[in-house]
């Protein structure tokens, strides 16, 4: 097992809000993310430089943290899928927004990821973190131990318990508004997609049509065809805008509500595993109940043991569980509103320089008449 | 004769033509003396049962007019004609016309509106007129210096004012050959002007029916012409005689009358063939000179006789042999005479026989000096489009299942004074528009005339609107023909000859029209096939036409260029709109979920926002929906109108190599007849010579006239495509104006709908 730091003391010796995934390097077909932070103390920057393994490295190390308790109440912060160099388009479609663009999005992604585990109270006390952030070394790439893994590919086996009534009330609206939130959440995540892919399709046929436009300029002294060639050439120029344009709309989609939805999506998608392992450890509370309500008392006292045992750390679970949710919560707000006023201003922004160069466009078609 | 005849064609066919004619004036003047015992005999004979004629039919006769239009065969119409009136006769004869795709000449005659028009007339048809009417003036003085027939006098007039000012416009028009485009869209102007002078400066015409003469069409002459008898009369010197002049080759094929005269017999088998061959390419250009002495001497026999039954019979016999003769002679000497000198030659000789003559006079020498600013109009009017404006409305399914069609609203609204109302609705169907299309083409076409062609006939999407389903698909489909209809009428409007086209005229006013048959051929992919037939026959001729001209040759790669553009250029742009309907739905596809979302959302600030989202996002769908529409009008149907017109283009540089095809032929043939005739002299066979000297006169002929025609759709293609591309610039730029306006607009309204969304994403806590 890995070394682990319990002292609660040992606070990250970076700005969580520094954190930057600022270059990918591709070699081969490996990518390599250069990640920045800020020091706390003095100035200067800490510059490593981490894979995809790397990453899962650090995720599987916060999921194996036995030694906190109610950690499975915890919910993770999630990674985004790996990301291949010339990914299928299946896997494109697993990506989602993170697919897009010139891998800008993911790793806005991996770095949203790198400050929500930075930020969080239980799991930036982890020394793995402050490892994956400042050791130039890169962390021990050795096979991890799939403790957490393991657990969680059993829980997949108990589908079933996923419908199992709660004893709690609260836990019990959450399970409900969480499976509803995920199902829509996801939904308008792959229409907005849509959208965005769609706008992108608009931007490339435009710019299709302008490069096309420059076919019928004709060469020749002829003022008729002179006329003609600038009006195509103008044409072309317009259309040359609105790709710009639109460009520049898929890019805020993609950058601002496009991204947001994505998190939340991953995120919805976390509060449902911790509500799932924490329902899995309540059937096993209520079996381990029964068992020692119906044990013969040779075997009492053990089960009772066991009984009282798995009970603390349900009562942990859902302690942490409760706060975790109220935090999700909040956040969850912050997010979506943070991604829609960027969203909303950034398109404004949009629309409005294109409106200036349209109306320009159209008063030179109108000094041409 | 033989001897004129037989010089090689010279470098500028009009400058011969010019001097043929006043050659030919001089010399019919000349034959007075020795007609004028005949004629005087015969006029004074025969003309009462002329003036009975006329009046009896006009009324009866001018409203079958357009009825008559399809159904009777060439043959039978003539030979009608030839028993009954003048006035029925040109009736009838228009409407062959129709038929034979000659009507362009028609449609001439009847509207000589100041218009391009004018260019064929001067170019080929006046000189005509001028022949005729100077024979017919030369009869006409003859008789009434002794009956005082007052009709032949003013017709005699009527033809000299008119054919004055010809001359001086034909002058200006041989002396700037090497531009010939240029100067026909001039000269035909004050051609127009002096025509429509003519009357006022006439005091002794009933001016009402000769204005209706000139301003307005077939019909509308003989219904004015009751009004006044005499008047009847110099219409039927001025348009009786020139239109069967035009169908000369048609009657001559029609040996009834012609073999009545001893004279003529031998001359009517000759022109037998010719009417079977030069007939058939539906040429017009019977003026050449060669044409005078040959063909000519048929034509113009049935045509006289037609027209004032007997009394012009005899008389055109006789001035016309004695023409022959004295134009010979006057041809060699005249020929190296420059245009003015005939102008001058010609002025003189029309004011002795008219004193109405000064006006006109005066109005044709202006044009030289009036030149450049006549240019100017000319491209002005050019620029600005006539006042026609089409609309094609309410498409509505007429009866069911397949045997379903759909009808259309059409309203035009003009000020033009040809048109009978301001505002003119009609219903047309579909296959009516393709029989519009069908009739210009096969008129206009091989004049070299780009004519606007249709939507093409789509039978998967009329099939779905037939089934009756009404989905997005087939109201896309009825809008965008709807659109394209409209905008096919409104080309077809705004072309200055196809507007004086009175098949356009009656589609536009009529209630009932004809059903138009056979439209079948034009259905989809029978279209596109039958264009790239015509690609590939222009291809083929291409490869064996040495072109001389290297602007055709340069602008027929520019048409072929650019039509592969535009392919690409639809195809792109019809890619664009897809996308364009996809993201309208997508984004409410994006709307509808960011609802849900807001509904199952706890959080009632975001939940209100999200909401909000929604309608903003159903709104914003709607833009794009209209942006998908507007990218398809502004863009997809106009390129695509685009591919459809340079088709059109392509057609008329078909048409023009197949004139010059047509010459060709010509010249082989005239070749082979020479080396026939030198065979003969050499074996030394006299009797069957002479043979071989009259067909060799006759193939000069007609590689004349297919010359003349050559050089004439070489013109009219030229101006046409250079009117194609001022249009398509204009076009453009019309069009991407508006596009930008509403895309301005659109964007300004999205703009609103974010500055309304943003205070609320803000107020989310």
């Amino acid at each position: 097992m890995m070394e682990e730091v319990k002292d609660a003391s040992s606070f990250l010796s970076v700005q969580v809000h520094n954190i930057k995934v600022t270059e990918v390097l591709q070699d081969g077909d490996s990518l390599t993310f250069i990640i920045v932070s800020q020091k706390l103390s003095g100035t200067g920057e800490f510059h490593v430089d981490r894979t995809y393994e790397d990453f899962e490295w650090l995720q599987q190390h916060l999921f194996s943290q036995e030694d906190v308790p109610g950690i499975q109440g915890v919910i993770f912060p999630p990674l985004p899928a790996r990301l291949q160099v010339n990914p299928s388009s299946k896997a494109l479609k697993h990506l989602g927004f993170l697919g897009l663009g010139e891998w800008q999005p993911y790793c806005k992604a991996l770095e949203a990821f790198l400050r929500q585990v930075a930020a969080h109270s239980v799991l930036s006390k982890n020394r793995a973190v402050e490892i994956f952030l400042t050791s130039s070394d890169p962390p021990g790439r050795q096979k991890v131990k799939k403790n957490i893994f393991n657990r969680l590919s059993q829980a997949v086996e108990e589908m079933r318990k996923e419908g199992h009534k709660d004893v709690d009330d609260f836990f019990q609206t959450k399970r409900d508004h969480n499976f509803l939130l995920t199902g829509y959440t996801k939904m308008a995540s792959e229409k907005f997609l849509d959208v965005v892919l769609t706008e992108q399709k608009i931007a490339v046929a435009c710019g299709h049509f302008s490069t096309a436009l420059h076919l019928c300029v004709e060469q020749g002294e002829n003022p008729e065809k002179q006329d003609f060639s600038q009006v195509c050439v103008k044409l072309s120029e317009v259309f040359n805008s609105i790709k710009k344009s639109m460009t520049s709309t898929a890019m805020n989609d993609m950058n601002s509500l496009g991204l947001g939805l994505d998190l939340e999506t991953r995120y919805q998608e976390a509060e449902k595993e911790m509500l799932f392992r924490r329902t899995c450890k309540l059937v096993e509370l209520q079996n381990a109940t029964k068992n020692a309500d119906k044990a013969k008392p040779v075997k009492k006292a053990v089960m009772e043991e066991a009984k009282k045992a798995t009970e603390t750390e349900f009562r942990q679970i859902c302690e942490v569980a409760k706060k975790e949710i109220i935090q999700l919560e909040s956040k969850h707000v912050e997010t979506l509103k943070q991604a829609l006023v960027q969203w909303c201003e950034k398109q404004l922004l949009t629309a409005k320089e294109s409106a200036e160069v349209y109306s320009q466009h159209l008063q030179t078609f109108k000094r041409m008449q | 004769m033989a001897s004129s005849t037989e010089r090689s064609p010279p470098p500028f066919p009009d400058t011969e033509d010019q001097d043929v004619l006043d050659s030919e004036e001089v010399g019919g003047r000349d034959s007075d003396d020795d007609d004028d015992g005949e004629e005087l005999f015969m006029s004074a004979s025969n003309t009462p049962l002329t003036k009975q004629d006329t009046p009896a039919s006009p009324d009866s006769q001018a409203s079958d007019l357009m009825d008559d239009l399809s159904a009777e065969p060439p043959s039978s119409q003539t030979e009608k004609s030839a028993a009954s009136s003048s006035p029925e006769e040109f009736v009838d004869l228009t409407n062959n016309l129709n038929e034979t795709a000659e009507s362009k000449v028609a449609a001439e005659i009847s509207s000589p509106e100041p218009s391009d028009d004018f260019f064929d007339i001067l170019g080929s048809e006046t000189q005509k007129v001028e022949v005729e009417a100077s024979v017919k003036a030369d009869s006409g003085e003859a008789s009434s210096g002794i009956t005082d027939l007052p009709g032949g006098k003013i017709g005699s007039e009527q033809g000299f004012s008119s054919a004055a000012p010809i001359i001086n416009l034909d002058a200006d028009f041989s002396d700037n050959n090497s531009q010939p485009s240029r100067v026909e869209d001039n000269a035909s102007d004050p051609l127009a002007q002096v025509l429509s002078d003519t009357p006022a400066a006439n005091p002794k015409k009933p001016s009402s029916a000769v204005l209706d003469l000139f301003e307005d069409d077939g019909s509308d002459i003989f219904t004015g012409t009751p009004q006044t008898k005499p008047a009847s009369q110099p219409q039927k010197g001025l348009f009786g005689e020139p239109d069967e002049d035009l169908f000369g080759e048609p009657l001559g094929a029609m040996p009834k009358k012609t073999t009545e005269n001893e004279v003529k017999s031998s001359t009517t088998k000759a022109a037998g063939p010719t009417s079977s061959t030069g007939g058939a390419p539906q040429d017009r250009k019977s003026t050449e000179p060669a044409d005078i002495f040959t063909e000519e001497a048929v034509t113009t026999v049935p045509r006289t006789s037609n027209t004032s039954t007997v009394n012009s019979k005899a008389n055109g016999v006789h001035s016309e042999e004695d023409l022959f003769s004295e134009a010979t002679v006057e041809l060699s000497l005249d020929s190296p005479r420059s245009g003015r000198k005939k102008e001058e030659t010609s002025k003189p000789s029309a004011s002795s026989s008219s004193s109405s003559l000064s006006a006109p006079a005066k109005q044709a020498k202006q044009p030289p000096a009036a030149l450049e600013e006549l240019e100017d109009e000319e491209e002005a009017e050019m620029e600005d489009q006539f006042d026609v404006f089409i609309s094609v409305k309410d498409p509505e399914k007429v009866g069911d299942g397949m045997n379903a069609y759909m009808a259309y609203k059409v309203s035009t609204e003009t000020s033009l004074p040809m048109f009978r109302n301001k505002l003119m609705t009609v219903r047309r169907r579909f296959s009516d528009f393709l029989g519009l299309y069908e009739k210009l083409s096969e008129k206009h076409g091989p004049n070299g005339l780009i004519v606007p062609p249709p939507p093409e006939k789509s039978i998967l999407g009329m099939t779905k609107v037939k089934v009756g389903k009404e989905d997005s698909s087939s109201a896309d489909f009825l809008e965008r023909r709807r659109g394209a209809l409209e905008r096919y009428l409104q080309r077809v409007v705004n072309h200055p000859m196809l507007l004086q086209d009175p098949d356009v005229r009656e589609f536009l006013e009529k209630e009932e029209l004809p059903r138009a048959v056979s439209t079948q051929a034009l259905s989809g992919a029978g279209f596109l096939k039958m264009i790239n037939k015509a690609t590939d026959a222009v291809n083929k001729m291409t490869i064996k036409m040495n072109e001389s001209d290297a602007w055709f040759e340069e602008k027929l790669q520019e048409v072929e260029s650019a039509d592969q553009h535009f392919r690409k250029l639809h195809a792109l742009v019809e890619s664009l709109v897809v996308h364009r309907k996809e993201l309208s739905l997508n984004t409410a596809n994006f709307a509808k979920s960011a609802a849900m979302l807001g509904s199952a959302e706890d959080n009632t600030a975001l939940s209100r926002a999200l909401s909000q989202l929604a309608e903003v996002e159903d709104k914003i769908e709607q833009l794009h929906q209209d942006q998908a529409a507007n990218d398809t009008f502004s863009f997809a149907e106009l390129i695509a109108d685009y591919i459809r017109l340079l088709g059109a283009v392509r057609g008329s540089f078909d048409h023009r190599i197949k004139a010059w095809q047509r010459w060709q032929d010509a010249q082989a043939m005239l070749q082979k007849k020479r080396e026939m005739e030198a065979k003969l002299l050499w074996a030394n066979k006299p009797d069957k010579l002479q043979q071989a000297k009259d067909e060799i006169v006759e193939w000069e002929a007609k590689v004349t006239q297919f010359e003349r025609d050559f050089e004439r759709v070489s013109a009219t293609v030229r101006k046409e495509v250079i009117r194609f591309e001022k249009q398509r610039t204009k076009n453009f730029k019309r069009q991407i104006t508006k596009y930008l306006e509403s895309l301005l607009q659109s964007q300004q309204q999205l703009i609103k709908y974010w500055e309304a969304f943003l205070p609320e994403a803000k107020a989310i806590a």
